[in-house]
């Protein structure tokens, strides 16, 4: 039968393990992985910037691979494993690129970085970028409006023990 | 964007039950073109099939020595893929240069070869365009055309298809696996998307009910004489203005085979056969490939704003081939161009 028009649809029950901890949500079908994150989960560190998958600032990892969380709608994640910012510290320390972005002074606003670090994870997992050339065309997917590239490279490079 | 309802399909079947059973409904598996477009109001599924589970994420050989990669393996795994980077780097090197890292884990093969025009007005709703209301007219026809298509144009529509991939898909001459409410068959890929004529809103051959399977590579990789050269407006993270595949095949310095499809420039990858005999049995220098460029752009026609996409796709053109002949390819990450 096709679909009548305007019909709500129900919510569906969908279960995220969010930084190691399981929930269980009941969504709309067009809620997006990143409106559930900050909107259902209060897990506000992952940022919405253009919403459109340009940014990168929703940036997160689920399964370990970095996504735009806002191309990604929540239902089709269910029983996904999602790391956000707030997911990378372990027993009160930083995730050695939480630090490195520190100590590099990697950021001004503030507001692409949580997108900068999680893609980084993504980007240091993935094993590919070798050198300071492939870092920045491996983290093409994420602007910084302060321009703050140099920096972020060179926190990357800390992380990663290579020049 | 408007509501819609959600279903998962169990298997391919059961996806094309649910295409058939509902015809406003769309497949989804990435989902980064469908949703940008769906939070634009272009477009309006009444229902989102989820196939992100089905099983077709493998890349296997085939019988003949070449591979069959499944509809669902992300751009990422494939440009990745041990076997694509040795027999096919060509098509490896199309996929690292679009997107981005994150973009290019969630997209799948699939769904690359569905993905929509990037034409500015095809995105506005506020301003008519044939692809997105037929009939309603050609915005970018009269308008701000700089990124639009100089090949295959029609009265109706300008409109560039934006895959890096498809690209170099249509050099190798890859195969489209597609299974329907009447079975299963396959196409080429450079039949599979159309030109404009006066129907832009169907943008590929795939019929009602229809899903992609999967993507079949011919034994014949081109894998030492290739480059994808992608000319844009940024180094990275942009789509091309102009792209180009070559791939050839030499016996010393005589061309045996040759392929060249061009991005960018037209509704669907361009190749032309005339330029690719043109080539097969020639010498490979810039002569030979300077007028395999021009049969190449036969019929080029340009508009108030992309009149430079002419001279820059002949330069690109002789440019990638001389790359590939020289087994220097372009690199993806240092982007001088050599």
């Amino acid at each position: 039968m096709a679909d009548a028009a305007n019909q709500i649809p129900n919510r569906i029950p969908t279960n995220l393990v969010v930084n190691g901890v399981r929930r269980t949500l009941d969504l709309m079908p067009w809620t997006t992985l990143l409106d559930a994150l900050r909107d259902h989960l209060e897990l506000i560190g992952t940022k919405k910037g253009c919403d459109h998958g340009q940014c990168g600032a929703c940036t997160v990892l689920v399964d370990g691979r970095r996504v735009n969380s806002c191309l990604t709608l929540a239902v089709m994640m269910d029983g996904a494993e999602i790391t956000t910012v707030e997911g990378l510290a372990r027993d009160g320390a930083l995730h050695p690129l939480q630090q490195a972005f520190i100590d590099h002074d990697a950021f001004q606003c503030g507001y692409c970085t949580p997108g900068q670090i999680c893609s980084a994870v993504g980007l240091l997992a993935e094993g590919r970028a070798r050198d300071a050339d492939e870092i920045r065309e491996l983290m093409s997917g994420n602007l910084c409006r302060c321009g703050a590239y140099p920096h972020i490279v060179a926190a990357i490079q800390q992380v990663m023990g290579r020049p | 964007m408007i509501n819609f309802q959600y279903s998962r399909a169990s298997d391919v079947a059961d996806a094309i039950l649910l295409l058939t059973a509902h015809p406003g409904a769309k497949l989804i598996a990435g989902g980064t073109n469908l949703i940008d477009l769906m939070k634009e109001n272009v477009e309006e599924p009444s229902r989102l099939i989820d196939i992100s589970r089905l099983p077709l994420r493998k890349i296997e050989e085939t019988a003949d020595g070449g591979l069959r990669v499944g509809a669902l393996v992300p751009n990422s795994d494939l440009a990745y893929d041990p076997l694509i980077e040795q027999r096919y780097p060509l098509l490896a090197s199309a996929i690292l240069a679009g997107a981005s890292a994150q973009l290019r884990n969630m997209a799948s093969v699939g769904g690359n070869l569905m993905q929509r025009t990037r034409c500015a007005y095809f995105y506005d709703t506020a301003t008519p365009c044939n692809k997105r209301h037929p009939g309603s007219g050609c915005s970018a026809i009269e308008g701000l055309n700089r990124n639009h298509a100089i090949l295959g144009t029609s009265a109706s529509c300008i409109a560039t298809n934006p895959s890096d991939m498809s690209v170099a898909l249509a050099a190798l001459g890859a195969l489209v696996h597609i299974a329907g409410p009447s079975g299963e068959h396959t196409m080429a890929l450079t039949d599979f998307h159309r030109l404009p004529g006066d129907t832009p809103h169907v943008d590929t051959n795939l019929g009602a009910g229809e899903i992609i399977t999967a993507i079949e590579l011919p034994p014949r990789g081109f894998a030492h004489n290739y480059s994808y050269l992608k000319i844009r407006d940024r180094l990275s993270y942009a789509f091309a203005l102009v792209s180009v595949a070559a791939a050839l095949e030499l016996d010393g310095n005589a061309i045996r085979e040759a392929r060249v499809a061009l991005g960018g420039v037209a509704h669907k990858p361009w190749r032309s056969l005339e330029a690719e005999t043109a080539l097969r049995g020639q010498a490979a220098t810039i002569e030979h490939f300077s007028h395999a460029a021009d049969l190449l752009l036969q019929g080029a026609r340009a508009y108030a704003h992309n009149g430079f996409k002419v001279e820059l796709a002949r330069r690109a053109i002789v440019r990638t081939l001389m790359q590939a002949a020289s087994a220097t390819p372009q690199s993806q990450t240092h982007k001088k161009i050599a």
